[in-house]
This record gives structure tokens, C-alpha cells and sequence, in this order.
């Protein structure tokens, strides 16, 4: 299957500025891709060469078989963008909004449907400016799909939601992926990240310095896992002998082991093995916070 | 209907719900009208006193030079403020993300332009002729391509301004202080003929007079030089700039 896309050394300068230095990473289609990594990195200026917004100064890209160098007009149609940052006219109605950027798209899409399923119904009448920091950011998602783009991005959507209304963002992502088009999301949360995304490129100092899935991530990145738990038999050496286990510190009745690999399976047989079985025996992993702390801060 | 038609239309549309500046637009010709008419009246100079109005009656001669200022103050004040503001809000990078075309986005503001500046035009025609007498145009078909062409030509003048201007702000300062000296020095307040020196330069140098000229020769056939020549020359000069310098953010 040929990939969405494919971005190969993509640079970006303005002037002695270097926005984006050697970013590479292909996008298959019907993914949710996340582009990850702390503010000034230039995830957004590699997303808006990307969509032909600016023009990249070096590198490949092709987009749906497009340069978005050469072919950005016939790009845009086929795309949709929700900007970082951007806005409408205060008095603009939500259905103006919506219906004129449908209107945009040759074939006329739905958008009383778009409207609906983003919440945005009751609000048909309000004008732009009336519209809640929320309200704002869910109308500018409903217009980046309009126009059923085959390739959607979504730039910091979440910025500004409140945690409820994030979650459902998160589902209706999902169902623009179900949908059939593959969505790559620019973010700063993890969690976002972590749940949302099948693979993820993380970004550091206008670089991209790791693509994997989560998971894969975590295992390269952070593979340490912590077992805890309460027991108050005090000779625990035994746990230390095994391999997967790296440290066992303790604090009272409180247990924390340190390892690596099936660390959970091999301290759970042992513990048992030794006559304890303790209610409250838990992992707790690494996550994707972890991964980004860990690729992102070696050099401070 | 074509992107230019809809953006044309969301445009006037979002323009009549800003009610402070319609009524500033419609209202402030009507009040340079009045304000002048009482002062100067309109009698022609008599032989042996100093020529004014350029020889007409001061009805006669602002009525048509009335009809290039309110285009002037449509597209001085409120497109450069507008375009620029869009550009500096993010509203035209949303714009672009979307496929709608600097083509478009331009027409909108010209169409707009001209459909205000008309509406501004036939109010005061109408206030005008209620309260005072004055010459009906030697050909009205020859008014009505005046007005567009000075109307397409100050809306490129005003494109160039809000390309060029970067905040709302800006462009909102410099459209007053450009509109103020065109009202002053640009033969639409003071007769032409009273202005001396530094003052006359300056009335050759301001796109109103040579606008006003325009409407004066087709309404009363006034000789307007090399005006028409000069207008075209603002217009296309301003249109290739405003290409030149249009950024979507």
C-alpha cells in the first residue's frame, strides 16, 4: 500500500531561522498519526508544509500522490485543516461558516450532519465571537471535515477543551478514522497521544527523533516497570536474585520493585513461591510522559 | 454561484451587522454635504472675482466630486481595516487552509466596495436633491462608468492599503489620516483653487482629485487633463502592488 505520506529531510528556514531541520516520516493511510514534542519544536511548520501552507525550503514530500510545493491548490481540496491558529469573522454564524466551506468542496458535502455530530446544532445561530474557547475549536474541527477530506489534520484540537469535552473529541477522531480518513494530529498531551494515535513521531529541536507505536515507544524508550506492593515479611532477597528485577526499595510495609521484561509474572510466581500473596500487587509502567521526558531532555 | 458570489455575499452580510460602521459610512458624506452646502452655497463666481469651483456652482461642483469621496471613504477606511484585520486575526490563513483564492478574497472586497459606495452615492443624490438645485449629469450612462471606474480603481488603492498595513490598527490609522488629507487637499472640501503652493503639489498628488476630476467631466463635463489617464495608472500600479505584497498571514 503506497502511504499517504511520505516526508523525506523536509527543512524549513526563514532567514537564518531554522523552523525545521531533518524531519522524515511516512503516514499510512487510515492511520491516526501523532506528531508529539514540546512547543517550538516545529511540528506545526512540518504540518503546514505539509498542507501547502508554507513552502519547504529542502526535503521530499509528497501528500495523496501530491507536492504540496507544486500542487498545493489541488492538495487543499482533497485535505482538511484545523489550525493552530486562526479564526473567522466575529459575526460569521456557525451555519454560514459551515455552509460556506462546504460550499467550497465541488461536491457539496454535508454539513447540517458535520454540524450535528460535533455539537454544534444548537449553536447554528450564534456568531463566532459569541462561541465558547471550546465551541470555537469544535467548529473549526467541523470545518476541516466539510469537505470529506481524505486526509485530516487536526493541529492542538483539543487546546482549550475542558476534560469531558476532550474525551469526546477523542471519540468522534476515532470515528473520522472509521470513516475511512487518516488523521494526523498535532499535540502536546500524552494521554491524547498515548490513547488516540496508532503510531507517533516525536519531534525535539526541529528533528524527529523517534516514530514507533506507543507501545513500541514505552519498550525502547522507557521499559522500566515498577511492581508494587504491602507485605510484612521483611527478607524479600530472594526477589533481588531474579533477572528481570534491577532494585527492590522499600518504605515501611511499602514495596517498590524496579526491572524490566515480565517483571509482574516473574515477582508474582516468586512471591507466591514464598508463601505471599499480597491483595494490593500492581504494575505500574512507564508511559508515553516518561518516553517524552526521556527523548526530549537529554541534551538540558 | 462561484467562491467570489458567496464570499461577496457573507461579506456584505457580515458588513451590515456591524451597525456603527454602516451608519458611519452612509452618515459622514451626508454631513460633509450639508455642512457645505451651507457654507458656500451655490452661486458661481462672477467675472472679476477669484475663480472657485472651477468656474460651476459649489452644488454643481461637489454633488459628482461627493460621489469619489464616498468611495474613497469606503475604500480607504473600511476595506484596508477589514482586509488587514482579517489577515492579522488568522481569518484569511483559515481561508486559504481551505482553498478560497486571493482572487476571491480581493473580488469580495471590490464588490463589497461598490455596492456601498452605491448605496452611499444614491443617498446622497437623493439628500442632495431634496435640499438643493443643482446640475443634472450631461449623460447619466457616462456617471455610472465614471463611478465604477473610480470605484474599481479606489477599491485596488484600498487593497494595496491592507495588504500592506499589517494590524487592524494600522491599517485603520493610516486609511484616516490618507482619507482626511484626500478630504482636505483632494479638491473635495476646500475649492482647488484656494489652496497655494505646497498645497496645490499636494492636490495633484492625492487619487481624489484625480477622481473627482473623473466624475466632474462626466457630470459636468468639466475638462479632466490627464485624470482619467492618472486614475487608471493609480489603479493598475495599486493592483499590481497589492499582488505584490498580499500575504495570508
Amino acid at each position: 500500500m503506497t502511504p499517504v505520506v511520505e516526508v523525506e529531510h523536509l527543512e524549513k528556514r526563514y532567514g537564518s531561522f531554522v523552523a525545521v531541520e531533518d524531519v522524515s516520516f511516512t503516514v499510512d493511510a487510515g492511520e491516526i498519526f501523532g506528531i508529539l514534542g514540546p512547543n517550538g519544536s516545529g511540528k506545526t511548520t512540518t504540518v503546514e508544509c505539509l498542507q501547502g501552507l508554507r513552502r519547504a525550503d529542502g526535503g521530499r514530500l509528497s501528500v495523496l500522490g501530491h507536492d504540496p510545493r507544486r500542487e498545493a491548490e489541488r492538495l487543499r481540496r482533497r485535505i482538511g485543516s484545523q489550525l493552530q491558529e486562526s479564526a473567522l469573522p466575529e459575526r460569521l454564524k456557525v451555519s454560514e461558516a459551515l455552509s460556506f466551506f462546504s460550499s467550497l468542496s465541488p461536491s457539496g458535502t454535508d454539513w447540517e450532519t458535520v454540524m450535528e455530530q460535533w455539537g454544534l446544532a444548537e449553536k447554528r445561530s450564534a456568531t463566532f465571537a459569541s462561541l465558547s474557547g471550546g465551541q470555537q475549536q469544535r467548529l473549526f474541527v467541523a470545518l476541516a471535515l466539510v469537505n470529506e477530506p481524505e486526509l485530516v489534520f487536526l493541529d492542538e484540537m483539543t487546546t482549550g477543551l475542558d476534560p469531558a469535552s476532550r474525551r469526546v473529541a477523542w471519540d468522534l477522531i476515532r470515528r473520522i478514522r472509521d470513516g475511512g480518513a487518516t488523521v494526523i494530529l498535532v499535540t502536546h498531551f500524552m494521554d491524547e497521544a498515548e490513547n488516540l494515535c496508532d503510531r507517533i513521531a516525536v519531534i525535539d529541536d526541529k528533528r524527529v527523533v523517534a516514530v514507533d507505536t506507543p507501545t513500541g515507544l514505552i519498550d525502547t524508550y522507557a521499559p522500566d516497570a515498577v511492581v508494587a506492593f504491602s507485605t510484612d515479611e521483611t527478607d524479600l532477597t530472594f526477589l533481588e536474585r531474579l533477572d528481570e528485577v534491577d532494585a527492590v526499595e522499600r518504605s515501611g510495609r511499602h514495596v517498590s520493585v524496579t526491572g524490566s521484561g515480565a517483571l509482574l509474572a516473574m515477582v508474582a510466581a516468586e512471591l507466591v513461591g514464598h508463601g505471599l500473596a499480597p491483595t494490593d500487587l500492581r504494575v505500574e509502567r512507564a508511559d508515553l510522559e516518561d518516553v517524552f521526558l526521556q527523548l526530549t531532555t537529554r541534551e538540558q | 454561484m462561484g467562491t467570489l458570489a458567496r464570499l461577496s455575499w457573507l461579506e456584505l452580510k457580515l458588513f451590515l451587522r456591524e451597525p456603527l460602521t454602516v451608519v458611519f459610512s452612509l452618515a459622514l458624506p451626508l454631513i460633509i454635504l450639508f455642512v457645505l452646502g451651507g457654507v458656500f452655497g451655490n452661486e458661481p463666481s462672477r467675472p472679476g472675482e477669484q475663480l472657485v469651483y472651477r468656474g460651476v456652482g459649489a452644488m454643481d461642483y461637489y454633488v459628482p466630486a461627493y460621489l469619489s469621496l464616498v468611495v474613497a471613504s469606503v475604500c480607504v477606511m473600511s476595506i484596508p481595516t477589514h482586509l488587514a484585520g482579517n489577515r492579522e486575526r488568522g481569518v484569511l490563513k483559515r481561508f486559504h487552509a481551505s482553498s478560497v483564492g486571493a482572487l476571491a478574497v480581493a473580488g469580495a472586497e471590490v464588490v463589497v466596495a461598490f455596492v456601498l459606495s452605491t448605496v452611499s452615492a444614491v443617498l446622497l443624490l437623493v439628500a442632495a436633491a431634496l435640499v438643493y438645485d443643482f446640475d443634472r449629469p450631461d449623460s447619466v450612462l457616462g456617471v455610472i462608468g465614471g463611478f465604477v471606474f473610480v470605484t474599481v480603481g479606489f477599491a485596488a488603492f484600498g487593497i494595496l492599503l491592507g495588504s500592506v498595513l499589517p494590524t487592524a490598527r494600522a491599517a485603520q490609522a493610516v486609511g484616516m489620516v490618507i482619507w482626511f488629507v484626500m478630504l482636505f487637499l483632494g479638491g473635495a472640501g476646500p475649492p482647488p483653487e484656494v489652496l497655494t503652493g505646497a498645497m496645490q503639489t499636494m492636490l495633484d498628488l492625492t487619487p481624489l482629485w484625480h477622481a473627482v476630476k473623473v466624475m466632474q467631466d462626466v457630470w459636468l463635463g468639466l475638462d479632466p487633463g490627464l485624470s482619467w489617464l492618472v486614475f487608471a495608472g493609480i489603479a493598475v500600479v495599486s493592483a499590481t502592488l497589492g499582488v505584490y505584497f498580499f500575504r495570508w498571514e
